[in-house]
């Protein structure tokens, strides 16, 4: 039989083909981390978070104990010559959000946990929508993604004290945050929580140009700090309890704060506060009028995922909101897998 | 001697090339995505939306072309067992084309996450927001996509077999 091309083995064709599909796969296999298994994949992540029994099934994989609220961020327009984003043009937008506490323990007691958060979905009726979570603390612990794991990693060896002496020589910002911790008052309720974002993101004005921020939302509340005796009095849910009876009595306040930049602020590392004096603009009040339990919450099945972002505001070089988009996102993965474990209603949850 | 075969149409065999590129690019930036918390996660699911909405565009296209232009036969002598596989696995193929970007698309919407493509563009919600269909379509979609690439690989195995093994024109009938 005539043929135009070169005579080839039979045996050749055949290796010359497994080599193109053995090499396709293992190229395959290298992109998804088959073949790194020190690579840090969300999943690790995400289970670096677990306490020793395992997570909690059906729960969010960290700041898993939470009450949802509803209200609306009112825009006084300040913040429309700052970002173009529909979200500062003056005017009502409704709100579900969710307060929670730091920890991947949804039963824990209230009193024995440093951190607290809060979740804020905010959308416009042009379709956008800004989704962040924020935290009490003034900066974070750690300044990379990479440091984080490291520190749930070392923390997590309870009976080896030589971790965290060896995390804090070789991450020495976590003292900042250790001293936060052992010297911040705690206040009586979620609504005298200041959140901060600590994470740097870009917004971009009207005419083009971009400015590097942060913001946080600010109590109306009167601050009233505990001392540890009192807290150590508390119920163990008092947060939700307290919150739900202060917003029957009328609804809660904050003030969104924007923070702009300086050149030269470390804008990629949230565990550096930027200098004092900073431009600071008030762009809004947030609003929570109603408090709802989390099982059958509004705010149960969002990921409040920091990079979904409306036109106008975008990620910048801080590394924190991509890992947390890919962790959250494994997080919700596995709790929607989950949904059965964590009933809607109180009745089914004692069955 | 076998008889020569005719060739796919040039936009057959041009749909073809660009789907095959989309196809498999799509598949790696996949289990990228998935697997880093750099930085560029964000990056490559803002690839990831809209890629896979070109390859449902493309996909509908391209079925809507071979019902028109049909297809050149299968040599005469092909053992049975290796024309069924050939069939079953074209089905096949053209399913996960549909079936893998509806299957994200739904995915994002049944977790209540915003369709948004690059530049800002958003989609429509094609489900209600569910825990149920969200837990099922995203299983779906890890599994399916593994399948679709180990699918894919034979597919290029078959093609390479055709090509320099029995040499009967199959491989050229799609030769760019």
């Amino acid at each position: 039989m005539p043929n135009p091309l070169a005579p080839r083995s039979t045996l050749g064709s055949l290796v010359l083909i497994a080599a193109v599909v053995g090499t396709t796969a293992a190229a395959f296999a290298y992109t998804a981390g088959w073949l790194s298994p020190n690579r840090l994949t969300p999943a690790r992540f995400v289970a670096a978070f677990a306490p020793p029994g395992g997570p909690a099934s059906g729960h969010r994989r960290n700041h898993a104990k939470g009450v949802c609220f509803t209200g609306f961020f009112e825009a006084n327009g300040a913040g429309a010559a700052l970002s173009k984003a529909t979200v500062f043009t003056r005017g009502r937008y409704p709100v579900v959000g969710r307060f929670n506490l730091g920890t991947a323990d949804p039963t824990v007691v209230d009193a024995t946990v440093r951190v607290r958060g809060i979740g804020v979905q905010i959308k416009t009726p042009d379709g956008q929508e800004w989704r962040t979570a924020m935290i009490d603390a003034p900066f974070f612990p750690v300044a990379t993604p990479q440091a984080f794991y490291a520190l749930l990693v070392a923390s997590a060896k309870k009976n080896d004290p030589a971790a965290m002496k060896d995390f804090a020589a070789a991450h020495p910002e976590i003292g900042n945050f250790g001293a936060w911790a052992k010297s911040a008052p705690f206040t009586e309720s979620y609504a005298e929580e200041r959140y901060n974002s600590l994470n740097s993101f870009v917004f971009t004005d009207p005419a083009g140009n971009d400015h590097v921020v942060r913001w946080s939302l600010i109590p109306a509340a009167q601050v009233v700090t505990l001392s540890a005796e009192e807290l150590g009095k508390r119920a163990p849910n008092f947060l939700e309890d307290e919150i739900a009876q202060r917003v029957a009595g009328g609804p809660l306040h904050w003030a969104m704060a924007v923070t702009l930049a300086e050149p030269g602020d470390p804008t990629a590392d949230p565990s550096k506060a930027w200098p004092e004096g900073r431009r600071t603009v008030e762009v809004g009040t947030l609003t929570a009028d109603k408090v709802i339990a989390e099982p059958d919450g509004p705010c149960r099945d969002i990921n409040y995922d920091p990079t979904i972002l409306p036109t106008g505001i975008r990620t910048s070089d801080d590394p924190f909101p991509a890992a947390r988009s890919a962790v959250y996102a494994v997080s919700f993965d596995r709790r929607t897998a989950e949904e059965g474990d964590y009933p809607h209603t109180a009745q089914e949850k004692q069955k | 001697m076998i008889a020569p075969l005719s060739r796919f149409t040039l936009p057959q065999r041009g749909l073809h090339w660009l789907m095959a590129a989309c196809i498999l690019a799509m598949l790696f930036i996949g289990v990228a995505m998935v697997s880093t918390v750099k930085p560029a996660h964000l990056t490559l699911v803002s690839l990831h939306k809209p890629l896979g909405i070109a390859i449902l565009i493309l996909a509908v296209l391209r079925i809507a072309v071979r019902l028109v232009s049909r297809a050149p036969g299968l040599p005469a002598d092909l053992p049975a067992p290796m024309k069924l596989a050939a069939s079953l696995s074209h089905y096949l193929l053209y399913a996960l084309m549909i079936a893998m970007p509806l299957i994200g698309w739904g995915m994002v919407s049944a977790g209540g996450y915003p369709v948004v493509l690059l530049g800002g563009v958003r989609l429509p919600a094609i489900l209600p927001q569910s825990d149920l269909l969200h837990a099922a379509l995203w299983s779906a979609h890890q599994v399916l996509a593994l399948a679709f690439f180990a699918v894919i690989l034979l597919h290029v195995a078959a093609a390479l077999f055709h090509g320099l093994i029995r040499r009967d024109g199959v491989f050229a009938s799609m030769a760019p």
